[in-house]
């Protein structure tokens, strides 16, 4: 048998699989979370929240009106970003002229509280949700045996983190984005309603981030805990990737998942931390992050 | 005159029984703290529904022991040793806490136990495995009563290794219990002949196991012992499905594996698994009574966990009524002498490491479709008489064995 760094090839190659598949979800959620940060300043730590919301929201289309998956992959993920604009607009929205920690101390209380009423309504323990039968199963790759769905949130999580990207830095919407992030008071003497723009910002990261949770649902259990077990590594990709930067996030995301995957093979127990220790040495070498400019 | 000094005389005399009751039980009342992880992987494992079982038990010994009413306090101690000492000591030196129950997480049990026994109090695991507890780190006033990893490994890994699973790989929860757990099971393989190809830890909680799960596939080992619990397990195993290995041809044995995650998991994912219990709902007559009110209190069936914690307070309070009192020298004594037989315990004994031994049961999940009833998801393929299911006192380690 072929051996690499000492272990089989194909355990190497099915690991390296693995982290890009466990990357898709990192580089999916940071990137909405980039997105927020770079136009609002807000660090949105309801992030996992609404990720978890998206997961609740398919669960419960299922089954009180027998909505499926492929339907909620798009129905979720609008519910969820409505109501985070509606958030943005009645609450969020009278925190800009403070400082940015009022943000973070308001989002990361509305995570609470949202995590807390869904535990009670739920419970902590899981609930299944089963992966839709076009995509069940799975194949032989020869080294190892990927389950389509993964391999589906693998081609999926890239179309929308590159559509975004695509969405920013291409088109006039994301050209008027991109300059509100610039100089917001300038952008608005044109005529741009920024205010609206922002709401949209905002409600377009919630909507990503139920997007994931739709797209984990049939992985992991739909759990209320499913959210807060997760944000904190991803704040630790957008930071390693720049904060704010949209293209750092997507490939800070996939890298670490696959650097994660890889210390899973290579020394297990340190698996849940080495993300920090990568975020503590980039912040130490460079303080904006791999992809950040220097404010 | 003569009829007012007999009045007087006689209430004198009712006074100073209930001065007598008062100084029997300290400060006048019984409180028994529940502490358990009520929001995180072990929440439906132990949990609120432990909290409730207490309570039953409370209610049907009549609300009051030596007539001072008996209270219960809970608290979430979030799977982490130190949160739970510091709620523990609190309870302990300010809010009058006689015994503290349930400690679901053995790396908690451990820390409280110790607490307890620097303390002076009672403390009665249900909650949490490892045979530490009443092995090297043994407390005079601490007793483990539901389960342990040697009647886990003895009745799951007795199973499985019996069906030809001679070649083993672990996934282990990295803390006190998956390590207990899984070196019992190891020993328990290798003394029927089998071996322990390999091992890998992952954290608690963790929600994605298919690195773990490749490198136990890669392994060829027959069988793979998932040493973990709770929701840890069901994700582990629900993976496992999804990665192909069941189809394989490899056996999942989740070693500590209840009703409560069965039903989270469904029976189409767990149907067929083998897992140990120290209770059944559906066993007798006398187990269904338990199970059907706790089912309209809870909203669901309870688990091994649920039933030996309401066993647990029940043989408390019979214990301080044996004793006359609260104090907790003469409590655990009568503890350690006094026979367990309820609807949870059969033919129970408390052993002077503290370990309760009563008899186990080998589970297996049913078919969907073979059910009857919602919440009848077992069958029996056996019953592990106690002294084969846990280790003999004599030989645990205990320093209290002499």
């Amino acid at each position: 048998m072929t051996m690499i760094f000492g272990i089989p090839i194909q355990a190497f190659l099915g690991q390296l699989l693995i982290g890009l598949i466990n990357g898709s979800f990192y580089a999916l959620l940071s990137l909405g979370l980039a997105v927020i940060f770079g136009l609002l300043r807000v660090i949105n730590f309801a992030h996992g929240a609404q990720y978890m919301l998206g997961a609740f929201v398919a669960l419960l289309l299922l089954q009180y009106f027998g909505i499926n998956y492929w339907l909620a992959l798009i129905v979720a993920p609008v519910i969820v970003g409505v109501l985070g604009a509606i958030i943005e607009r009645t609450m969020l929205s009278r925190l800009y002229k403070l400082d940015h920690l009022y943000g973070l101390l308001f989002t990361f209380g509305l995570a609470l509280t949202i995590e807390g009423t869904f535990r009670y309504l739920y419970g902590a323990a899981g609930q299944p949700y089963s992966v839709p039968s076009a995509l069940a199963g799975g194949t032989n790759l020869g080294f190892m045996f990927l389950p389509i769905y993964r391999g589906w949130v693998v081609v999926i999580s890239l179309i929308a983190c590159i559509g975004t990207w695509l969405l920013i830095e291409k088109t006039k919407l994301g050209s008027y984005l991109r300059a509100a992030t610039e100089n917001a008071v300038l952008v608005q003497a044109f005529g741009v309603n920024v205010p609206l723009l922002l709401t949209f910002t905002y409600g377009f990261g919630a909507a990503l981030a139920a997007f994931a949770g739709v797209l984990a649902a049939p992985i992991y259990q739909v759990s209320p805990l499913m959210g807060s077990n997760l944000i904190i590594v991803v704040f630790a990709v957008v930071v390693v990737g720049g904060m704010g930067s949209i293209m750092g996030a997507i490939i800070t995301g996939y890298m670490l998942g696959i650097t994660e995957g890889l210390t899973k093979v290579f020394y297990p127990e340190a698996s849940n931390i080495v993300i920090f220790v990568i975020m503590a040495i980039v912040l130490l070498i460079r303080p904006a992050g791999l992809f950040g400019r220097d404010a | 005159m003569r009829k007012n000094l007999i009045a007087s005389l006689a209430i004198l005399l009712a006074g100073s029984t209930a001065a007598l009751a008062q100084d029997a039980v300290s400060d006048g009342k019984v409180k028994i703290g529940i502490l358990n992880d009520q929001s995180g992987v072990y929440a439906d494992f132990g949990g609120k529904s432990s909290v409730e079982a207490a309570k039953m038990a409370v209610e049907d010994f009549g609300g009051t022991v030596l007539d001072m009413p008996i209270e219960i306090v809970d608290a979430d101690h979030q799977n982490k040793p130190d949160i739970a000492s510091n709620i523990a000591r609190q309870w302990y030196d300010t809010e009058q806490v006689d015994a503290i129950m349930e400690l679901t997480t053995s790396s908690v049990a451990l820390a409280v136990q110790a607490l307890s026994r620097e303390k002076k109090k009672i403390d009665i695991v249900t909650g949490a495995a490892t045979t530490d507890l009443t092995g090297k780190q043994c407390s005079p006033y601490g007793f483990h009563w539901a389960y342990d990893t040697h009647a886990l490994a003895v009745g799951t890994g007795g199973a499985l290794v019996k069906q030809g699973g001679d070649s083993w790989f672990f996934l282990t929860a990295d803390y006190a219990f998956g390590y207990s757990l899984e070196e019992q099971t190891s020993e328990f393989v290798k003394s029927a002949g089998g071996n322990v190809v390999g091992s890998v830890r992952h954290p608690l909680a963790t929600n994605d196991f298919s690195s773990f799960l490749l490198q136990a596939q890669s392994s060829g080992a027959k069988v793979i012992g998932l040493a973990n619990a709770g929701l840890d397990t069901a994700n582990a195993i629900k993976q496992a499905a999804e990665f192909g290995i069941t189809a394989g041809g490899q056996n999942l044995a989740a070693l500590l594996f209840t009703l409560a995650e069965v039903h989270g998991l469904g029976v189409e994912a767990a149907q067929g698994l083998t897992l140990t219990e120290g209770y059944y709902w559906n066993l007798d007559e006398q187990s269904r009574e338990f199970g059907k009110r706790f089912f309209e209190r809870t909203g669901s069936m309870p688990n091994m966990v649920h039933a030996g914690t309401y066993s647990a307070v029940m043989q408390y309070l019979k214990a301080i009524k044996q004793a006359g009192t609260d104090e907790t020298e003469a409590v655990a004594k009568a503890l350690h002498e006094m026979p367990v037989d309820d609807f949870f315990a059969r033919n129970g004994k408390v052993g002077a490491n503290g370990r309760m031994i009563h008899d186990m049961y080998l589970l297996q999940v049913k078919k969907p479709g073979e059910s009857d009833e919602p919440w009848d998801y077992f069958n029996v393929l056996s019953t592990i008489p106690g002294d084969e299911a846990y280790i003999d006192p004599a030989k645990s380690g205990c320093e209290l064995v002499q």
